[in-house]
């Protein structure tokens, strides 16, 4: 039951003219018509799309983690089942985002694979630590926040199940990202030492989250062909300037400090101009060395290796009540 | 001497504490969960689960406040009180261990829910009765989640079959005291609140030797037990649950979250 039975590529038919193929391809993402499983693609695009949606859905999944260890000590039953909620939504995207990338010929087994063999990424953000509840309150804000600049405009990228899927995550993301600055509104009205907690959660979770749109348009691979395709439609700064203009003032409405002295208004340009990100830090984080790289990805395996024997009786009982299935399951 | 409406008031206020506790200590029992079940189904299933239990809690809870008539909402007892003033059967507060054991414990408790809500929605508490009206359709899904898990791995395979009747023989003789019955329960039999125990056990005893049939698993012997969680006295788990839930409560007296 676990096993989708995907494996390999679909097979695609005896390929007489690639090139006619991918004209016509390009024709149809020009002409904004959306590329559906059985249709004709390239497989660049293909493995894009495969590479991209799984990040996403990885990411869902570990970050059910840093949020999730705050459930057993949230500060009043409200909160605590709006934080149930929010980690569920976040599994339950991670559960739509694999089967959207299962249209494109992967199964969810092999996704989890290459996640739990460290092969496959997820979003670093997710290997920064919550020490306090206000870290909670600034993943909604903050995380959820750029979590949405970057996938507003997918709702209308090019291949079908990925939009559709990103449709219903984006309603989602909204409302976990109002959740999240009013708990953050809740801590920053509150007395001194909440306060303190909401600054330094701001403090902690700013730049990681401006490196949340990845590296500059300078040094990002992956913007050209994607772009071209109508996967991506913003580039990386363009998608950070965007956030980082809706979210200095919700900073000011809480009354907290954004950490960089070098951010001012820029009359002339009608946006925020920022200070330098330390790209040096986002390097590490993502070659393996955040604070949480490890944690994050041994409970996942964990997680994985502690359940097996339930995955294998659930196989087990599914192959003994239907004996012409049996081989199939397993 | 205290007035008869008082002390009704005072039974009441205990009857609904024990249900809500129950709730409350089983959803914080299974938020430990989230994010580290055998897969993503599992944890989507005991967050869905985990959730209901916290919602049934708050209403429980908010409605034993008003009963008492001190002025303490749901999170004043959730979060200040000490653990002699938790009243949910021991049960709840039991470990999780594997999958299979947290399992057990669902069914046991779901079973138990689902008996006795069924039983109150024609309660002559009006609140109550429709508290159990709201819940008695989740502990359905619930049971039929946690049920649906104990045959599979009970008939799954020889080693989930040894451990879930290893879970079962060590939270079986913990049942008992869902069913004891005390002043506080025959008090609100009299006055038409809750059903007899004895009714719900023997129906709950029905539901669960069907599942256990099912499951291919063996009912355990029924023990004498020494815990009274009902009146206060708990295992040494409990504890170690509240100073979790508590923390931020107590660490930051007055503060509003």
């Amino acid at each position: 039951m676990y096993t989708q039975g995907l494996d390999g590529q679909p097979a695609e038919a005896a390929v007489v003219d690639e090139s006619a193929l991918e004209q016509r391809f390009l024709a149809r993402v020009d002409a904004e018509e959306k590329i559906e499983p059985k249709d004709w693609m390239p497989a660049r695009y293909r493995n894009t799309l495969i590479r991209q949606i799984s990040q996403h859905a990885h990411s869902e999944i570990v970050g059910m983690l840093p949020e999730g260890n705050w459930i057993t000590r949230a500060p009043t039953l409200k909160r605590k089942a709006i934080l149930i909620a929010k980690v569920q939504d976040e599994g339950g995207h991670g559960a739509y985002l694999y089967s959207a990338a299962e249209t494109l010929g992967v199964s969810r087994d092999q996704l989890i694979e290459q996640l739990l063999s460290g092969k496959a990424k997820y979003s670093s953000i997710f290997n920064y630590p919550t020490p306090t509840w206000a870290d909670v309150g600034a993943i909604g804000w903050l995380v959820d926040g750029a979590a949405i600049m970057n996938q507003i405009p997918l709702c209308r990228c090019s291949y079908g199940p990925y939009a559709r899927a990103m449709v219903r995550v984006c309603r989602e993301e909204s409302f976990h990202q109002r959740q999240g600055y009013d708990l953050m509104l809740q801590l920053a009205r509150g007395t001194p030492d909440q306060k303190r907690m909401a600054q330094e959660a701001l403090n902690r979770w700013w730049w990681p989250a401006l490196m949340m749109f990845g590296p500059s348009d300078a040094n990002s691979t992956h913007t050209g062909d994607s772009q071209r395709w109508k996967i991506k439609r913003f580039s990386n700064d363009e998608l950070r300037q965007k956030f980082v203009d809706f979210t200095v003032p919700q900073a000011k409405f809480l009354d907290l400090t954004v950490p960089d002295p070098q951010l001012h208004w820029d009359e002339s340009k009608q946006q925020y101009s920022f200070g330098p990100i330390d790209w040096s830090e986002f390097d590490q984080v993502l070659k393996g060395n955040g604070p949480c790289n490890t944690e994050r990805l041994a409970a996942r395996r964990n997680a994985h290796a502690a359940g097996a024997w339930v995955r294998e009786a659930a196989s087990a009982y599914a192959a003994k009540r239907r004996p012409s299935a049996a081989g199939v399951a397993a | 001497m205290k007035g008869a409406a008082e002390t009704d008031a005072q039974a009441l206020f205990r009857y609904v504490l024990r249900l809500g506790d129950l709730s409350l200590v089983l959803g914080q029992r299974l938020g430990e969960w989230v994010g580290h079940s055998p897969a993503l189904e599992e944890d989507l299933g005991l967050a869905n689960i985990a959730l209901d239990l916290i919602g049934q809690a708050r209403l429980l809870l908010s409605y034993a406040g008003e009963i008492e008539g001190r002025g303490r909402d749901e999170d004043q007892l959730a979060y200040l009180r000490e653990q002699g003033a938790y009243f949910n059967a021991i049960l709840a507060e039991q470990p999780n261990g594997d999958f299979g054991q947290t399992l057990v414990r669902q069914v046991l408790i779901d079973a138990f829910q689902l008996e006795l809500y069924e039983r109150m929605t024609d309660s002559m508490d009006a609140r109550l009765a429709a508290i159990a009206a709201k819940s008695v359709k989740e502990v359905r899904y619930h049971l039929r989640y946690s049920s649906g898990w104990l045959v599979r791995l009970g008939d799954g395979t020889p080693e989930s079959h040894q451990r879930v009747q290893t879970s079962l023989e060590l939270l079986w003789p913990y049942t008992v005291e869902l069913f004891a019955e005390d002043d506080v329960d025959r008090a609100m039999v009299d006055r038409g609140i809750a059903p007899r125990l004895s009714e719900v056990r023997a129906a709950w005893v029905e539901r669960i030797e069907a599942i256990l049939a099912e499951a291919t698993l063996k009912r355990p012997a029924d023990r004498p037990h020494a815990w009274h969680g009902k009146r206060g006295q708990h295992s040494e788990h409990l504890g170690y649950i509240l100073a979790e839930m508590q923390y931020l409560q107590r660490a930051y007296p007055g503060a509003r979250w």
